[in-house]
């Protein structure tokens, strides 16, 4: 078995003397998909960005094949360049076309030359179904169009591990799918990903192992047929619980 | 209709005359606005930093600038340098140092407005996206920044222009210093040209300044 993509020890995230993540040691191996779940407030989104050190941590390390990933690291940008982030509000650049923000990074960044980006990124565009929106603005695309342009940004640089951050908490309905079939599409390739989400349906369809994350602290870990059907700590089952609905009022 | 005396402007080389004056004034205040721009982004720049030393002393080379008048500092760098430091500045360049301080000034403030303005956000996804802090500014946050500075600044260069009349105080002999020249010579046989005079000022005031708005205006449209 090659090594792990990325291995977390023991990270320790506080805000000002309020621990949010507490000794989280997680392993990623190549082609894994990790789907991050627990309730609001419980750290997943802090711990996807000290993955990408948007977030200096205060014990622990985290290292992408061996490197270490930190704030304070003097090759950080080029770190980054191998982890892709999915922010959940999308975060395109509004005053570039969709083509631009794509290949922006690869061909500033990476150096790559602007024809074979610009190839890369049209392929890309034409597999998300928005080959024909490559000269639109971000201004002009609807919700679910934005969210996969900005896959696809983070796609064309060409990351060794993916991270998507609640991205369809900020869509309608209709428009989760359509974001949704597009990751699922990429786990299908062998992507490495962690996807942190509110969407249980889809995580399970999704991991190959889930994490619960409750009060900073990893409360269980397991396979997601595992999880959902069976999960082994009250917490876990009282949380899965809020995701289904019960009638208790009798018919009179 | 009245007698607004537009003849005095036929007589000789007046017409050339008060297009030269505006010369002078549209030199002094493109001059400073181009300087104020380049400048005032470095210094709005420089305004964001949290740094209490370099807050301090923009915040107060921001206040200097608004509490004194224009034509006070105008003095001061006219008159005053010649006095303590026995420099002979020119007028014209008198002027220009001082729009360009009280330019960059104002343009800084309104730089640094348009860069906070940017969403923390757009920071992150740009770093996420292996940018050092360098480009982020130079393909993020600049073109951005530039956008939202448009219908702001132009309504600081066009104050720029018409501020450029007190410069006549120091002895520059602008649109309007020469606009009172025709006048004054004409005094007794063309005794109404003052209000001819003055109007075809205000009219080349309008022209120099309105094809900035037209620009600004389409500018903003492009880039909406």
């Amino acid at each position: 078995m090659s090594d792990p993509v990325l291995e977390i020890k023991h990270l320790v995230k506080r805000f000002g003397d309020q621990t949010v993540l507490k000794d989280i040691t997680l392993t990623v191996e190549e082609g894994e998909v990790i789907v991050v779940v627990g309730p609001s407030g419980c750290g997943k989104s802090t711990l996807l960005r000290c993955i990408n050190a948007l977030e200096e941590i205060q014990g622990g390390e985290i290292r992408l094949k061996g490197a270490e990933v930190s704030k304070t690291s003097s090759n950080l940008a080029k770190i980054r360049q191998r982890i892709g982030m999915v922010f959940q509000s999308y975060e395109l650049f509004p005053h570039l076309s969709v083509l631009d923000n794509i290949i922006l990074a690869p061909t500033k960044v990476q150096k790559r030359s602007k024809e074979e980006a610009k190839e890369e990124a049209l392929a890309l565009l034409s597999r998300v179904g928005l080959r024909e929106k490559a000269d639109s603005f971000p201004r002009q695309l609807s919700g679910g169009q934005k969210q996969r342009v900005a896959i696809v940004r983070a796609l064309c640089m060409h990351p060794e591990i993916l991270l998507f951050d609640e991205v369809t908490a900020a869509l309608d309905p209709e428009m989760v799918r359509e974001v949704l079939d597009v990751i699922l599409g990429l786990a299908d390739q062998g992507k490495t990903m962690i996807i942190v989400t509110h969407e249980m349906q889809f995580a399970r369809a999704v991991a190959d192992r889930v994490i619960f994350l409750e009060e900073g602290v990893i409360k269980e870990e397991g396979s997601p047929d595992q999880f959902f059907e069976e999960p082994k700590t009250e917490r876990a089952k009282e949380f899965l619980k809020t995701f289904t609905f019960e009638r208790k009022r009798s018919r009179v | 209709m009245p007698d607004l005396g537009l003849e005095v402007l036929l007589k000789g080389k007046n017409m050339a005359r008060i297009l030269g004056g505006l010369g002078v004034a549209l030199r002094i205040s493109l001059l400073s606005v181009m300087i104020s721009i380049f400048a005032g982004i470095l210094m709005g720049m420089l305004m964001t930093w949290k740094n209490p030393i370099s807050r301090a002393l923009t915040r107060c080379y921001l206040e200097v600038v608004r509490i004194m008048p224009q034509m006070v500092l105008l003095f001061l760098v006219y008159f005053g340098t010649t006095r303590i430091f026995g420099w002979n500045l020119s007028g014209e360049l008198s002027a220009v140092i001082v729009f360009s301080f009280w330019g960059t000034a104002e343009m800084g403030d309104l730089v640094r407005g348009a860069l906070i303005s940017i969403p923390v956000h757009q920071y992150e996804s740009a770093a996420a996206l292996g940018m050092t802090s360098g480009q982020i500014y130079r393909y993020i946050v600049l073109p951005q920044t530039v956008r939202r500075l448009i219908p702001l600044s132009i309504n600081l260069i066009t104050r720029m222009i018409k501020t450029t009349s007190l410069v006549l105080m120091i002895g520059v002999v602008e649109v309007l210093k020469v606009a009172q020249q025709i006048i004054e010579a004409n005094r007794m046989n063309s005794p109404n040209a003052a209000f001819g005079v003055y109007l075809t000022v205000f009219l080349l005031y309008f022209i120099a300044c309105w094809p900035i708005s037209m620009l600004a205006g389409a500018l903003e449209k492009r880039w909406r």
